[in-house]
């Protein structure tokens, strides 16, 4: 039985993946070479891919397992998680994997071409070393006098640390050069094109163009060889699924536009199905959906229980928020809904769970989010206000830890 | 013998639950028919591997039936129409329209159904978890039927019992979910219900465990029991402790 994801766990047993049942290795030596631009994860011996930013990857427990479904929910104009949805496809690019992208609003051949451009190592850690000596400079200014005793706490770490050798940071304002992505494989499946080549059809009552996806991607992992059914494919290698705005009308799903839908099950069916897809093959899926124009709550409850990991991104634009000073680093918050708990009774959840992002000079990262102290001499009733609701916002956790009541006011 | 015990989890993943149940029978030596429905094959088999059961051994030996849900919808679907010896697809109710659960059911029934050549003690059914059947398009009334048959299949005729896992949420909007739920809970022998602390996300207390034995079926004008305790997940084991003595706190 062919073996899919290797991993040096303990004892040096294999996790298989795929139809075949679980086998124990007999020796070290014997293990496949590692896939790819992917490395084990120290909690379940899964394969973790990186989502193209780094800090993100340390938010998921270390990065994107294979077999796993990234769900993002759309912020309001969907640029983020655009940004995001890029990412996830350059980081494919870079890594050699092989890509498959599907969009009912742009052709994916224009979407690979304008693919941010990876930054070489030297300009990268050039950067993000300006970033920590201006930070340095700051605290070098001289022992603490008063708050003696947390002289020797160690710093705050703003952004979760990362070895950069795992992800690579990418330069949105350049876009990558064709050298690049002409050396991988890459499938695309654009809606108009795939619904003008054959008559609507119907599988299991669900939605024509989801339906038509699913069939799509079937039979990419299974000619591709994905799934390992192909024992003579000596070379393993990632598939990387991109999907972008399902849900949205553009894919004949009229949950975003309307409160009672006719069909509230079809993109529930697709995701268990995908699910199944993905956990029998070497691939990993980002989708995108816009979580906001859904009106029928319980459809996103549905959704999430039936994805792995679920991160929804809230940017300030246009919000009361951009202009106030609370928030005037970041550009919008990182909700993490959802994290799994793969192969184990425990999951890497991070501690911080008040995150926000922020999108500049180039670099989209994912911190802490650090409120300034209220340092006003009058309780403005404004700002009071707002420090509730983000407070609201940092009493509640993700899924995967338990998450609290409402905001409990001590 | 004959107890239906439901698995309720709030905000949180009540999954461990899951897994214990599921070594514990083995382990006692029931014939055990687990329809997991979203999680693949070696997911429990490594947790169960930890826990100290081999499901692949139990498998073998015919301890265990074991229904991956995801990989029976994919046969399905993609299968290309192999028929196995005949027998309809378990998850058939997700191709038809009519929402009926009757192939499901006739699998856990042909399951658990003692031959002659078992020496298992008492048959058990596990479901992970129940609310996905409603996601992939059952009636919330079609999967409440499908749990009475079971009950009357495994509890009352086999002398089985009955261990289903269920999400929901006090401000849920999801109301099939809910009424399913509601309606589980009522006709529960036992209910073991995980919610996170209402305090928010601790490192060292997951969550707590609300455990109701109820009593009050019993038509002994008896109140139904409540214990509460908090527990904290470790890799390979749950601990349980009265509320507020956590180890991190004493």
């Amino acid at each position: 039985a062919a073996e899919m994801a290797a991993a040096p766990a303990a004892g040096g047993a294999a996790r298989g993946r795929g139809a075949t049942s679980f086998q124990r290795k007999a020796a070290a030596g014997s293990r496949l070479a590692a896939v790819a631009g992917t490395r084990p994860s120290v909690r379940h011996g899964q394969l973790l891919l990186s989502s193209g930013v780094p800090s993100l990857d340390c938010v998921l427990g270390g990065g994107v397992a294979v077999g796993t479904l990234l769900l993002i929910e759309e912020d309001k104009y969907g640029l983020y998680s655009n940004l995001l949805f890029k990412y996830f496809l350059a980081e494919g690019v870079v890594c050699g994997h092989d890509l498959f992208v599907a969009s009912a609003t742009e052709h994916p051949d224009n979407m690979l071409k304008e693919l941010p451009a990876p930054l070489l190592d030297d300009t990268c850690r050039n950067e993000l070393r300006e970033e920590a000596t201006a930070v340095k400079s700051e605290d070098l200014q001289g022992s603490m006098k008063i708050a003696w005793r947390y002289q020797n706490l160690p710093k705050m770490e703003a952004s979760p640390t990362t070895s950069t050798k795992f992800g690579h940071y990418y330069d949105v304002s350049k876009t990558m050069s064709p050298e690049l992505y002409q050396s991988i494989k890459w499938h695309s499946f654009y809606l108009p094109e795939e619904l003008s080549l054959q008559p609507k059809m119907k599988i299991c009552n669900m939605n024509s163009a989801y339906a038509r996806l699913l069939q799509s991607i079937q039979r990419i992992i299974y000619q591709e060889g994905f799934d390992g059914s192909d024992p003579q494919k000596k070379q393993k290698n990632i598939l990387r699924i991109g999907i972008q705005s399902l849900g949205s009308i553009l894919w004949g799903d009229d949950i975003c536009s309307s409160d009672t839908p006719e069909d509230v099950h079809s993109l529930t069916k697709f995701l268990y199905v995908l699910r199944g897809l993905l956990r029998k093959s070497l691939s990993a899926c980002i989708i995108t959906v816009p979580a906001h124009l859904i009106q029928n709550k319980a459809i996103m409850e549905r959704v999430t229980n039936l994805s792995d990991m679920v991160v929804g991104l809230e940017s300030f634009i246009g919000s009361e928020r951009e202009t106030n000073p609370l928030y005037k680093d970041y550009h919008g918050l990182v909700h993490v809904h959802q994290i799994p708990r793969l192969n184990s009774l425990i999951c890497d959840v991070s501690d911080t769970k008040d995150l926000a992002f922020r999108l500049k000079r180039k670099l989209f990262t994912i911190e802490r989010l650090h409120l300034p102290p209220d340092l006003s001499d009058t309780v403005s009733r404004t700002s009071k206000q707002d420090l509730a609701e983000s407070a609201k916002l940092l009493s509640s956790g993700c899924g995967a830890m338990a998450i609290g009541k409402k905001h409990l006011d001590f | 013998q004959g107890k239906f015990t439901l698995l309720r989890d709030t905000r949180t993943d009540g999954s461990f639950l899951v897994h214990h149940f599921l070594s514990f029978y083995l382990r006692a030596g029931c014939k055990v028919c687990f329809v997991a429905l979203l999680q693949s094959f070696s997911h429990y088999n490594i947790v169960a591997q930890k826990l100290g059961v081999s499901l692949t051994a139990a498998k073998e030996r015919g301890q265990l039936v074991f229904l991956e849900g995801l990989k029976s919808c994919l046969d399905l679907l993609f299968g290309e129409g192999e028929e196995q010896s005949g027998q309809p697809s378990p998850l058939q109710f997700i191709s038809e329209s009519a929402s009926n659960l009757k192939a499901l059911f006739d699998f856990v029934r042909t399951s658990l159904t003692p031959t002659g050549s078992d020496s298992w003690k008492g048959p058990v059914l596990l479901v992970d978890d129940l609310s996905v059947l409603l996601s992939l398009g059952a009636t919330p009334v079609a999967v409440l039927d499908f749990i009475h048959y079971c009950r009357v299949a495994v509890c009352s005729q086999l002398k089985g019992n009955i261990v289903v896992l269920v999400h929901s949420n006090e401000d849920s909007e999801d109301e099939e979910n809910e009424l399913v739920v509601n309606s589980l809970c009522h006709h529960s022998d036992l209910i073991l219900w995980v919610e996170g602390l209402a305090t928010g996300f601790c490192k060292d207390v997951h969550g707590q465990i609300k455990i109701i034995k109820r009593v009050s079926l019993e038509l002994t004008a008896e109140q139904d029991l409540i214990q509460i305790y908090q527990y904290k997940i470790q890799d390979k084991n749950v601990t349980f402790f009265a509320r507020g003595l956590s180890a991190a706190v004493l």
